[in-house]
């Protein structure tokens, strides 16, 4: 059963950085059909022969094989739940030589670099426990371009609702050109901090692209965001146009009365992701 | 705008022609250098110690590649560009003291690497950020590797490359640094949107 995880994990890490999910693609393409402006096309027309290329010759398409990030759900009566861990270590470092990935885990004290994407904390795994016999995992390979301009606002309570959009707004003109737009933002409102950054995260990463939020207001919200933001003018890759965002994800937890955490997390474009589901059996498949 | 090609060692009164919007292909020699190689490279400057790649002339690309090593000789599958913003932080005094002509990143760069551009004769362009399967197409060979000891991404990878490009200049010689202009023109519409936002 371990063998059929570190399998299964290391297909799917291979499988996200060289594999742009669908929703993401198609979310690209129409950007590119709908965009004007001459540098901003030339740019959208790089990705697109960039993603094209990446498939046709099975190589990572960006260098930034990111921070391997795991969200686990591990079923109830999951027979190899005891293996999980290792594996999914494993498979990291597995993958850095068989992929190859980009040997990207540091020692943030001593400044030296593993070499095989494991460490303190490294992979990240992130762990639920849900009903059912099979392990589900999605792994994502998050750049840190896309990390770098990570805002996180304590704004005052009162003023919470009013301010978000401004908060947010002025969130993506600091990231500027920096998280390799277009981009997915994901906003996480409420909560704890952590729980804010870590919803805004899983908004922006998980969540297909083309997906309505299923708050019908909170949808309308995410629209206008969307709108506004590409009114900014900032553009793929900065160089200007109406293509700044290819959505706005939202998502929410309560918060103490006196709290009010936004979280604003970038996707880059490369929104890679691959979800591994193995069953009772040791039997696996992936999907995008 | 129009379109050139390059071939390293570049002349400073060729880059000092080059104009925001401009496209560039390059050929010859470019070599990767993140932040721990442009710490180093700083560090190498001030003390007078020679640097490992001569850089008069030549061409710096912030990038930290996926490659493979085959035999002796090492292949890179992946090369897009990092975040140049991060690097702000020494390029300034790397163009003053190494005659360096052209960087090449993603995401632009500050008012002091633009003065230093302008002032010593260099230029900044940027690479689609992520197409980095597409950018490795433009690598012949990798010529040699310096600086292992900091890591894959981070270490001096000198790199022959043909026709690497389109590459946008965004910062030129004449002062202008078009990623900048497109935020500052972003941060004008926010300043309209807000009271729009406040209204509602």
């Amino acid at each position: 059963m371990a063998d059929a995880i570190e399998r299964a994990a290391v297909e799917a890490i291979r499988r996200a950085v060289i594999y742009l999910p669908p929703d993401v693609k198609m979310a690209l393409i129409k950007a590119y059909e709908r965009e004007e402006n001459d540098v901003a096309r030339a740019q959208l027309k790089s990705i697109l022969d960039n993603i094209e290329l990446a498939e046709k010759m099975a190589r990572p398409m960006c260098q930034d094989t990111g921070m391997i990030t795991f969200y686990v759900d591990v079923g109830y009566d999951f027979p190899g739940a005891r293996y999980v861990r290792d594996s999914l270590v494993n498979s990291a470092r597995v993958a850095t030589q068989s992929v190859p990935l980009r040997p990207n885990s540091v020692h943030p004290f001593k400044n030296v670099n593993t070499g095989d994407n494991t460490g303190r904390y490294s992979p990240q795994i992130h762990w639920e426990l849900v009903p059912g016999d099979s392990l589900k995992f999605t792994v994502v390979p998050r750049g840190g371009g896309s990390e770098y301009p990570t805002a996180l606002h304590m704004v005052p309570p009162g003023r919470g609702l009013d301010v978000l959009r401004e908060v947010v707004l002025e969130s993506v003109l600091r990231a500027g050109a920096m998280p390799c737009p277009p981009t997915i933002v994901g906003v996480g409102v409420g909560g704890s901090v952590e729980t804010a950054v870590f919803i805004a995260k899983k908004a922006a990463a998980l969540r297909k692209v083309g997906t309505l939020n299923e708050d019908p207001e909170l949808a309308v919200l995410e629209r206008e965001l969307t709108e506004a933001i590409n009114e900014l003018g900032i553009g793929v890759m900065g160089l200007g146009g109406k293509t700044t965002v290819l959505a706005v994800h939202i998502d929410y937890a309560h918060r103490h009365p006196a709290t009010y955490p936004v979280a604003v997390v970038f996707q880059c474009w490369a929104a890679r992701r691959a979800t591994a589901i193995v069953e009772p059996g040791g039997d696996f498949q992936i999907l995008q | 705008m129009a379109a050139y090609n390059f071939r390293t060692p570049l002349r400073e009164e060729d880059v000092r022609t080059l104009r925001v919007g401009d496209i560039i292909y390059l050929s010859g020699i470019i070599v990767t250098a993140r932040d721990a190689a442009h710490r180093r490279i700083v560090e190498y400057l001030r003390a007078g110690k020679p640097l490992p790649v001569d850089l008069k002339g030549g061409a710096i690309y912030h990038c930290g590649p996926v490659v493979v090593r085959r035999g002796d000789a090492w292949k890179v599958l992946s090369a897009g560009p990092t975040t140049s913003t991060r690097l702000e932080l020494y390029e300034p005094e790397v163009i003053e003291k190494t005659g360096l002509r052209l960087i090449v990143g993603k995401g632009g760069m500050g008012p002091k690497t633009a003065e230093a551009c302008s002032k010593y004769g260099a230029i900044y362009a940027v690479y689609t950020g992520g197409a980095a399967v597409l950018a490795a197409q433009a690598v012949r060979e990798v010529v040699g590797v310096e600086w292992l000891d900091l890591g894959i991404p981070e270490a001096l990878w000198i790199l022959e490359v043909e026709n690497f490009g389109p590459l946008v200049v965004t910062i030129d010689t004449a002062g202008r640094n078009y990623i900048e202009e497109v935020v500052k023109k972003a941060e004008e519409k926010l300043k309209s949107l807000k009271a729009s936002l406040s209204r509602q």
